[in-house]
């Protein structure tokens, strides 16, 4: 073993041999660990690579155009500019928000939130800001060289409501994807940063309207500069949204939009009785969905969201109210339909001004009283003594029953988000169960019968009731896109076409005869329908509705009308309702005579 | 007739492949440089190539030199290298460790003569002994030689340089014939240190060289005092972990776990993996791999010039050139083997060790294998001192080689 006699020269030969093998062993052990990292792990390391370097930047996709039943413009897009940040690490995130944050001005929360997303989602580009104005994409341009690596400008399409406060309500308005919302079923397959309809038609039509964002493959290097595009992948283009034609008749709309009175709140619903087409739908007070758009200051949605007269709030749709003497036309409807009322019924006792019914006494909107009418002259003159007989003679148990086969209680099924279905007793145990075996009587029928009580419904709701009565008895699912979804076959009333005749008559008479409550409001031009009603209002002065339709011999428009704390209907309501029908009638005749004129 | 030619190169193999590797080396470079952001590499390969000339003037000049005088000059060398060292120490310049002596533009690391130094100093050392050390205690100037530069650049600080003076004093034992069981006895010290992190595994090791010692009946003094350097270097390297330099002692970190911290320590040796596993068979071609492009890979001019070559080479170009340093290596070796003076065979098994070490540092830290000391590989990474004193020591062998021829 010892090497100490081992002549030099054989020595070195035989530690040589170990050395060169060691140089063989060596070397091989180098080309296996090459072999695995080259070879047998390729795929993962290649992909690594094109993750180190490539980057997938969406491109936002155009919305769609909406236009009006008349092909006029009422949102489109106009050209704005996107920030968005390709992160390389959160520490570097940080660095490049904190700066531009002293640019755009956002606050730490926004930017917290920012990080956040990052975190979420760490291989997208983080949008900064989805609405920068010119000054400042100027400022970052120009400042890009001592800026941090990045920072992306591009172009993203931005809504412009060219209504403003006029349409509000029924458009809705745009806004980034929240993280419940990217949740729910319908975002599905949906990116943070992505601009999605918030409320109104742009919610509900979504998927027409949005298109589908494009994916850009760009390069970025170490520093996560953007180094150009990446020619490995083809560019995926955004598929623009679709453009959505509504039945709102803007004219009209912006009318209504006029017409109502400036300091009140309430709401307006013009339909098509046949179609079910809304023709304009207004809520006030209103908001201009352009303060949602891009840049948006928590100051105003906070300020639109604790206003106390609810901007925010679609009341043509998603309010309540007791519906008063217009509910008359569902009374007078139960009764004939069972039988127990035509034309000519009178009820046993004449009106004084007021009923008596047990112990209590139940008052007639007028003191002086309506004499003996028929029920004809009871919608005419809205004679509650009158209806709280015909309460009385009907049962409340034979009210509760029939009143949800006039199509009350169940939504109309518009598409618009938060419509109200509406709240009528399904039976007597609901009595019980809210006022306890002894805190109600029979006497709640008296109410009902003249629309108020434990009813509340919506101004569309009405106006769809309207609807079914000007026309054939049909029911009209409502519907503000003429390109939705075709709707299901409308509810039918239970009611003749006599008997529709017998209410549409009443419903002349209220506004063209002597005594009628709405006689103010009749058209030179037009035979005008209606009903008045007055909706009682514990917390102060009652709202007015007016519910009309014209040209009454071939209804082509029914407007509900609800003044939140207006009094009565016949002043605060019906002359607008009135005024709105000529607007629309007229137009639509001298458009038809010019059509008629340019067709010869 | 080829006793007329007069200008022998020595090994022809050798001379082709290395300057065939260096021209390569050039080549790399300028692909290094080839980057999707303005960067200091640019254009730096043609200080490499401006040097590769030098040290061929270098090469021509040394071949002229007889091994003779070389031997003869040895102790002015190491002396000079010291003071070199020493100078570096007070008046260097450098980011990470001191090891430049700036001279205006030029720039050089007197480290890298040292290395050439030390080895020359070990073979004459070798060659003044007839015969192999009876006992330990007789290779205290092997030990000492190779000490004084190792801790001078250790104190720069510099841990991988000074490593390559640890393997070229191992590699100068080996060859002087010191039986395997005294060589054993030598480096355990060290692998003390390494196993000094883990108190069982170290305590087992001390075991096994108690046994060892008992078993081989060492002298007794002799034993004592290699039990005593193993629990010394257990001892002590706790407090040397914490007097290395940070960026050391995350190196090293980041080696044992690089996903730890992917964007800061790991980073290197991940982007190094990413360059070369994605390079595949055939690579991603000259001059257009993605991860030295767009600035991924860290360093690709110097550390990390192997990387360049898997990703834009791949598997193939990887294999070819390690098989072009076996094949240099290897014969080295067996010129080493075949040269019957003492003093001139441990010269060339001494450059055999500081290129291998070189080559296996340098690879095995772009895949992961070793821990990143920044040791460039010999006549690829950008460096001109280093391809200088490469180009020197392959003269010296060449040298060797003719004379042996010549003279055998």
């Amino acid at each position: 073993m010892s090497s100490i006699n081992v002549p030099p020269e054989a020595q070195f030969r035989g530690r040589g041999r170990l050395a060169r093998w060691l140089v063989a062993l060596l070397i091989l052990a180098l080309t296996i660990q090459f072999f695995r990292i080259q070879i047998l792990k390729h795929t993962t390391y290649a992909l690594r690579s094109d993750e180190n370097r490539i980057r997938e930047l969406p491109i936002p996709a155009p919305r769609g155009t909406i236009y009006d039943r008349n092909g006029l413009v009422i949102v489109e897009n106009v050209p704005g500019y996107s920030i968005a940040v390709l992160p390389l690490s959160v520490d570097s995130l940080r660095v490049v928000l904190d700066t531009l944050a002293s640019i755009l001005g956002h606050s730490t929360e926004k930017v917290e939130r920012l990080m956040d997303n990052y975190r979420q989602h760490p291989n997208r580009p983080v949008t900064v800001e989805s609405d920068a104005s010119f000054a400042e994409v100027s400022i970052i341009e120009e400042r890009r060289a001592v800026l941090p690596g990045g920072i992306v400008i591009e172009a993203a399409p931005k809504r412009h409501y060219l209504m403003g406060d006029t349409l509000a309500h029924v458009l809705g308005y745009v806004g980034e994807i929240g993280d419940s919302e990217l949740e729910l079923a319908e975002f599905e397959g949906y990116e943070p940063g992505r601009t999605i309809g918030q409320t109104g038609i742009e919610r509900v039509y979504e998927r027409v309207l949005a298109g589908t964002p494009g994916i850009r493959f760009v390069e970025v290097n170490a520093l996560g500069r953007l180094v150009g595009e990446f020619r490995g992948r083809q560019t995926e283009p955004a598929v623009p949204g679709r453009d959505l034609v509504l039945n709102v008749d803007l004219e009209l709309q912006r009318r209504a939009a006029e017409l109502f009175p400036d300091t009140m709140a309430g709401a307006v619903v013009a339909l098509e009785p046949r179609t079910g087409a809304v023709l304009a739908m207004y809520s006030a007070p209103s908001f201009d969905p352009n303060v949602f758009i891009g840049r948006f200051e928590p100051a105003e949605w906070r300020a639109l969201n604790t206003d106390p007269g609810r901007p925010l709030f679609n009341r043509a749709i998603s309010a309540g109210y007791a519906p008063g003497s217009t509910f008359k036309l569902v009374l007078a409807g139960i009764a004939m339909s069972l039988g127990e009322a035509s034309r000519e019924t009178e009820m046993r006792i004449p009106c004084r001004g007021a009923l008596q019914y047990y112990s209590r006494v139940f008052h007639d909107w007028t003191p002086a009283g309506h004499g003996v009418l028929d029920l004809s002259g009871a919608i005419r003159e809205s004679c509650d003594v009158y209806f709280y007989q015909l309460g009385i003679k009907l049962t409340l148990n034979r009210v509760l029953e029939e009143v949800p086969n006039f199509g009350f209680g169940t939504p109309t099924g518009i598409d618009l988000p938060s419509e109200l279905s509406g709240i009528f007793p399904p039976d007597t145990a609901w009595y019980t169960r809210r006022y306890g075996r002894r805190g109600w009587t029979n006497s709640v029928v008296l109410n009902l019968a003249i629309g108020q009580g434990e009813n509340v419904q919506s101004p569309l709701k009405m106006a769809q009731y309207f609807s079914a009565l000007a026309a054939d008895g049909t029911l009209p699912v409502p519907r503000v896109s003429r390109d939705g979804p075709v709707s299901e076959p409308g509810f039918e009333l239970p009611l003749s076409d006599e008997q529709l005749a017998v209410l549409r008559s009443a419903l002349v008479d209220v506004v063209n005869s002597e005594t009628g409550t709405a006689r103010g409001s009749r058209l030179r031009r037009w035979t005008l329908a209606g009903k008045t009603g007055t909706s009682q209002n514990p917390h102060g002065d009652d709202h007015a509705w007016f519910v009309g339709f014209a040209p009454a011999e071939d209804p082509r428009i029914v407007i509900a009308m609800i003044v939140e704390n207006g009094g009565h209907g016949s002043s605060a309501a019906a002359p607008i309702v009135s005024r709105l029908i000529d607007f629309y009638l007229e137009r639509q005749s001298v458009e038809g005579l010019t059509a008629e004129a340019a067709g010869r | 007739m080829k006793e007329k030619v007069h200008f022998n190169i020595g090994d022809p193999v050798i001379f082709a492949l290395v300057l065939g590797l260096s021209l390569f080396g050039v080549a790399m470079i300028y692909s290094a440089g080839e980057m999707e952001i303005p960067s200091q590499v640019t254009g730096i390969w043609m200080k490499q190539a401006t040097w590769l000339v030098i040290s061929i003037v270098a090469f021509a000049l040394a071949l002229r030199i007889e091994i003779r005088w070389l031997e003869w000059v040895t102790p002015s060398a190491y002396v000079l290298a010291i003071l070199g060292l020493l100078l570096v120490l007070a008046v260097g310049s450098g980011d990470g460790p001191r090891s430049w002596l700036r001279f205006g533009a030029i720039g050089f690391q007197p480290s890298e003569f040292a290395k050439l130094a030390t080895i020359l100093v070990l073979a004459r050392l070798v060659a003044a002994r007839e015969r192999s050390a009876d006992s330990l205690w007789e290779l205290w100037p092997f030990v000492v030689v190779a000490s004084v530069p190792f801790l001078l650049i250790m104190a720069e600080p510099d841990l991988g340089t000074a490593a390559v003076f640890i393997a070229i004093l191992i590699a100068a034992l080996y060859w002087s014939g010191l039986s395997m069981a005294k060589l054993l006895l030598v480096v355990s010290p060290i692998v003390s240190l390494a196993l000094a992190f883990s108190t069982p595994l170290w305590g087992v090791w001390l075991l096994l060289i108690v046994a060892f010692l008992y078993r081989t009946r060492s002298y007794l003094s002799e034993s004592i005092a290699v039990v005593l350097a193993n629990v010394a270097m257990g001892v002590v390297v706790l407090p040397v972990w914490r007097s290395l330099a940070t960026y050391q002692q995350v190196r090293i970190l980041a080696f044992l776990q690089p996903e730890a911290d992917p964007r800061g320590a790991g980073w290197h040796l991940i982007q190094s993996q990413v360059a070369i596993g994605s390079g595949g068979w055939t690579g991603k071609g000259f001059t257009l791999g993605t991860q030295k492009r767009l600035a991924f890979l860290p360093e690709q001019h110097t550390d990390f010039i192997f990387a360049v070559v898997g990703e834009e080479f791949g598997f193939l170009g990887i294999v070819l050139v390690l098989l072009a340093f076996a094949v240099i290596l290897w014969r080295i070796v067996l010129i080493a083997e075949r040269t019957e003076d003492r003093f001139t065979s441990t010269v060339a098994f001494g450059i055999f060790a500081f290129w291998l070490a070189h080559l296996v540092a340098n690879v095995g830290m772009t895949v992961g294998l070793l821990p990143i000391t920044g040791l460039p590989l010999p006549f690829l990474s950008y460096g001109g001192s280093f391809l200088l004193i490469s180009f020197v020591s392959l003269a010296i062998i060449q040298r060797m080689a003719s004379e042996r021829r010549s003279g055998g």
